[in-house]
């Protein structure tokens, strides 16, 4: 009975994964611009940008994925449910990764890049070899907190029916009358996977940091 | 600008849902609070039985995503015998998912506090319970308030998952509304809307909190 579960409920392990990774990457993306425009010169890009994230921060991520998954089809775009989960959250981590980012560039002293400055790199060479390394290795931590949360939120996809770990959990529930051994399956392997994230950060960031030569 | 007559037409009905939405925030709160000091104090309790259930409390609150812990909840009280209608189940899977996080902010406050303040309090004759009433607390408080208020921001923003077990909040009245009209974009972006501009709100006043408390450090 047990083991039936548990195989049932951790099919829904690849959809989660799925769902989780391709928001962050392309949240991740997304985000980068947003960071880029939050820095631009212009007024009407950082406004832009600026009510972009918090717009996108003030409505709940259920609301999102209902917008997304059953409105934009009254547009033009039909998007399947795993779609409709993989944008709604993309668009999500796209704001939060922004503010990452943000802190992350926010804690480069201004006389790094007046000394790339100065060497005579141009701003996309600094861009890319001097801040972007270190900023990194700053917001680790926050990304791999927030790729944990978003890990969370992911299970909000089962409301439009991703068939990911909550979406089979809920089903097996229902089928077999097992609510409690179901979900705290479900709950067992997103601690787990929690884990499995926050092992890798943790191990990425002590090798970044060997790598620059810091304690 | 035919949606702002839609709107209009909705609002009324939404209106119900956002007075349980708020009411469940509340109540989440309410209860949440309480029961993340407790837990920040039993973390560091002389009992182990007390430190490890207290542990225990803490990861399922806040390890599990809220949603699979209101399905737990919901789907497994009434096999153990326990019948609890759709909005107790989610206040208490709200307060114990907020309480699981507020525990990490209250600790953070406590262990801020010099350990110099408990001993002064001992030496001045205070009893332990209102030494930490007392001394303790207030200056803990003071550190944990401006997480704990952006925390009451997120409870209402989850109060939203309360949807999927039926409370009749205002994700619930929504998705009644637009599959009545189908006007589906429209009533979730009005649905966007009610939610951003009271998440503003909330925000607002937890700024004025944060200025307020910082009053002093100028």
């Amino acid at each position: 009975m047990f083991l039936d579960i548990f195989l049932t409920v951790s099919r829904g392990i690849a959809l989660t994964l799925y769902v989780t990774l391709a928001s962050l990457l392309i949240g991740g993306i997304l985000g980068l611009l947003l960071a880029a425009g939050a820095q631009s010169r212009s007024r009407i890009i950082r406004a832009v940008v600026g009510s972009y994230i918090n717009i996108v921060r003030v409505v709940p991520p259920i609301t999102w994925l209902f917008l997304i998954y059953f409105g934009l089809p009254q547009f033009a775009f039909k998007l399947s449910t795993l779609e409709a989960a993989v944008v709604g959250f993309s668009v999500i981590a796209s704001a939060f990764m922004a503010e990452i980012y943000r802190s992350g560039l926010l804690s480069i002293p201004v006389g790094q890049r007046e000394a790339a400055w100065a060497l005579g790199m141009n701003p996309m060479t600094t861009a890319r070899w001097i801040i972007t390394p270190q900023a990194f290795r700053v917001a680790l931590p926050a990304i791999a907190t927030y790729a944990i949360g978003l890990l969370k939120d992911s299970a909000l996809a089962s409301t439009i029916g991703v068939h990911e770990i909550t979406y089979y959990a809920q089903q097996s529930a229902k089928q077999l009358h097992q609510g409690l051994i179901s979900f705290a399956i479900a709950g067992v392997l997103y601690i787990a996977i929690s884990l499995i994230i926050a092992v890798i950060s943790r191990r990425t960031h002590l090798m970044l940091r060997k790598k620059i030569g810091v304690a | 600008m035919s949606f702002i007559t839609d709107w209009l037409e909705w609002l009324p009905e939404l209106t119900p849902g956002i007075a349980i939405s708020l009411k469940l925030t509340g109540l989440a709160l309410l209860f949440g609070f309480p029961l993340g000091l407790l837990l920040s104090v039993t973390a560091e309790s002389k009992f182990a039985s007390l430190r490890w259930s207290s542990f225990f409390a803490v990861e399922i609150g806040r390890g599990l995503p809220a949603l699979v812990l209101l399905y737990l909840l919901y789907f497994s009280l009434p096999d153990m015998g326990v019948i609890l209608d759709s909005m107790t189940t989610a206040v208490i899977a709200l307060s114990w998912n907020a309480g699981a996080y507020a525990s990490e902010y209250f600790r953070a406050g406590l262990s801020a506090v010099p350990n110099g303040q408990k001993e002064a309090a001992k030496t001045s004759g205070f009893s332990t319970w209102d030494g930490f009433r007392l001394i303790i607390l207030p200056q803990a408080l003071r550190i944990s308030t401006p997480p704990l208020a952006s925390l009451a921001v997120l409870v209402f923003q989850g109060s939203a998952l309360a949807f999927v077990i039926a409370v009749p909040e205002i994700m619930s009245r929504a998705y009644e509304i637009s599959s009545m009209s189908f006007q589906y974009l429209s009533v979730f972006t009005l649905t966007a809307v009610v939610y951003g501009l009271i998440t503003w709100a909330f925000l607002g006043l937890v700024k004025l909190l944060e200025r307020r408390l910082n009053r002093h450090m100028v």
